[in-house]
């Protein structure tokens, strides 16, 4: 994880979570939202009415950008922590 | 929030709730507590601290112990609150909460399921989120908030970008530009709204608190050290990229916020985290019909309270910067302050006595912080047309200028004819903005008196449960639909 924007230890604790199908390795304790932003992945839906891209952009719960189908529900991946084999769903059309 | 959700409810009660574990929430529970009343003290977090005390998982701390003075006091919260017997609720998000018979009424969605808890008193202490003056292309991927830029730092340890550009107005600013040199990253720049002379406006107050200036030195030190351009009395005024940030555009701004159209600059960076200051979350006190006042000083919109936190409803308390924006010390302050004033309101109902008046002094400090980190309406006046207002339903500037045009003279007139703050974040983003824009019609003027009383006027939107967003289905049951987490449509 070395080329990551991640900027101290903790790799004793990873995990592996599935984005669209593609493992990323995360650090237990992360928020999917933060390690895609460490992966640098930063689009995570289109806006739903003129299809623009979105990131997220509050990171506490509020604005909703960062929404994705995570194992089946749609979540707040800023409010969701990183679990083992998770798997997330970016962009989906709902 | 990541368990499945189960269908389940569970009730409880206390003397009092407390919503927010943050300095003002968390200072009141063991205020309380050491008064002898039962406190159930619920926040969202899965750790009490809120945002400037937010706690990093055990799972990410490293070898060198964070000495931080925000670690360190937030540190010594989780341990006075982890040594009482408070009720703590983490994981738990407040969805509504109503008045009943013996007080008040707060449902929670936690982690096994929706839970109840009733009390005789509540203090709303759930502090604010972050404003950002939209400018074209703030929707892009890659731009994000200055406030939500400090959760990456302290409780994920990563950085937003390679090649960060720190904008905006206020103390954060500094922080989070120090946050990440400290890091080991890199800032493009750093454009600040205000000036030498604002700031100078402000060290009066800053001598008031030296340990607070002192360490906001240390923050300007590492950025002069870095040799980090910073830009003073500019702003941002538009961000360029296909799917992802490149390059921003910024300009000088004149005496009245507003940016001006020379001396425009280009900026590559592949992050931009920009916030203009603070806004209270009334949603619950909205909800429950207190009485708000506007202060733009303060924020924006803040429940009116006297001395000792009290809301114009019986039994309400408001605690922290959910008040109107003053900052940590303020907020901690408040906190034990308001969690006095309950416990002597509760011995005085026991014993039928007056109750005490209290007062309090506005903290120069917090005042001072949040005066240069206040909406400038020229600066809103200044958004182009095409611009998103409202990012979920993408409402433009356009829109919402057509519907004033058509006879919209309330923000909740101006929901209807555009949807904007029908997405949802319930309005939290674009309620503020929304509502300087009418301002700024009606008034037909730009400076902040003749605004404030037409804000005034205008009011907010109407708050409506769930005040946060919830997955239906974890409401009502076995719900088959697809749960998306966004609240039924407001009826006119
Ligand atoms: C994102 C963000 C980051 C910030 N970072 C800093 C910083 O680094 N340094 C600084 O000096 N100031 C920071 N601030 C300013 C902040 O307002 C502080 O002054 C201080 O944290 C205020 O304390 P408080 O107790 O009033 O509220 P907060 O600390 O904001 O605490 C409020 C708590 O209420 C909880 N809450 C809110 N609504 C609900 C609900 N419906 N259900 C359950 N729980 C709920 C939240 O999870 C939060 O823990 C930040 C503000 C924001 C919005
Ligand atoms: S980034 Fe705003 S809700 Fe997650």
């Amino acid at each position: 994880m070395s080329e990551s924007l991640r900027f101290s230890g903790g790799t004793s604790h990873e995990v592996t979570v599935h984005i669209d199908g593609e493992p990323m390795r995360c650090r237990l304790g992360e928020t999917v939202a933060s390690a895609l932003i460490a992966n640098r992945v930063r689009l995570l839906r289109h806006s739903p009415r003129d299809r623009r891209p979105r990131g997220a952009f509050c990171m506490m719960g509020v604005c909703q950008e960062c929404v994705a189908w995570v194992d089946g529900a749609w979540r707040q991946t800023c409010q969701t922590s990183v679990v083992d084999g998770m798997a997330v769903e970016l962009d989906r059309t709902p | 929030m990541n368990a499945p959700i189960a269908s389940t409810t569970a009730a409880s009660s206390a003397d009092v709730a407390i919503i927010g574990a943050g300095p003002a929430g968390g200072t009141a529970a063991v205020t309380l507590r050491s008064r002898g009343l039962s406190v159930t003290l619920v926040d969202e977090a899965p750790l009490p601290g809120g945002q400037v005390w937010r706690a990093l998982p055990q799972t990410l701390k490293s070898g060198a112990a964070d000495r931080s003075p925000d670690r360190i006091d937030g540190d010594k919260l989780r341990g006075a609150l982890a040594n009482s017997d408070v009720d703590w609720r983490g994981d738990r998000r407040v969805w509504s909460v109503m008045r009943d018979p013996q007080g008040f009424r707060i449902d929670a969605l936690g982690p096994s399921g929706t839970e109840t808890i009733r009390a005789r008193s509540l203090i709303v202490a759930s502090g604010t989120h972050e404003r950002t003056v939209p400018f074209p292309g703030w929707t892009l991927p890659g731009v994000m908030g200055l406030a939500a830029a400090t959760i990456l730092l302290k409780s994920q340890h990563v950085l937003p970008g390679q090649r960060v550009v720190v904008a905006g107005a206020g103390p954060l600013l500094a922080a989070v530009a120090a946050g990440i040199l400290k890091a080991g990253g890199e800032v493009a720049a750093v454009i600040d709204q205000n000036g030498a002379l604002d700031w100078l406006g402000a060290s009066g107050a800053m001598l008031s608190r030296p340990a607070l200036a002192i360490r906001g030195a240390g923050w300007v030190r590492r950025i002069v050290g870095a040799r980090t351009p910073v830009y003073r009395r500019h702003c941002v005024v538009a961000a360029q990229g296909e799917t992802d940030l490149a390059s921003i555009t910024i300009a000088p701004v004149g005496a009245n916020g507003a940016p001006r159209p020379e001396g425009r600059k280009d900026l590559t960076a592949d992050s931009l985290v920009i916030g203009n200051g603070l806004v209270p979350g009334t949603e619950i006190t909205r909800l429950l019909r207190a009485e708000h006042r506007f202060d733009r000083d303060l924020g924006g919109w803040c429940p009116v309270l006297d001395g000792g936190g009290r809301t114009t409803i019986e039994g309400l308390y408001v605690a922290g910067d959910g008040g109107g924006v003053l900052g940590v010390d303020a907020a901690r302050a408040g906190g034990r302050h308001v969690g006095e004033t309950v416990a002597d309101d509760a011995r005085a109902v026991a014993n039928r006595s007056e109750r005490r008046p209290t007062s309090r002094r506005r903290p120069r400090f917090g005042a001072a912080m949040a005066h240069l980190a206040r909406l400038r309406p020229a600066h809103v006046a200044s958004i182009p047309a095409e611009t998103v207002i409202c990012r979920c339903e993408d409402v433009t500037r356009a829109e919402i200028d057509r519907a004033i045009d058509e006879g919209a003279d309330e923000v909740n007139q101006i929901k209807h004819f555009t949807r904007c703050g029908m997405g949802p974040c319930q309005g939290r983003f674009c309620g503020d903005i929304v509502a300087e824009l009418l301002a700024l019609r009606q008034a037909g003027a730009d400076d902040e008196t003749t605004i404030d009383r037409a804000r005034a006027r205008i009011g907010s939107w109407t708050a409506r449960v769930p005040i946060r967003p919830v997955p239906l289905d974890s409401l009502i049951g076995d719900f088959d639909y697809a749960d998306i987490p966004v609240p039924p449509p407001a009826p006119l």
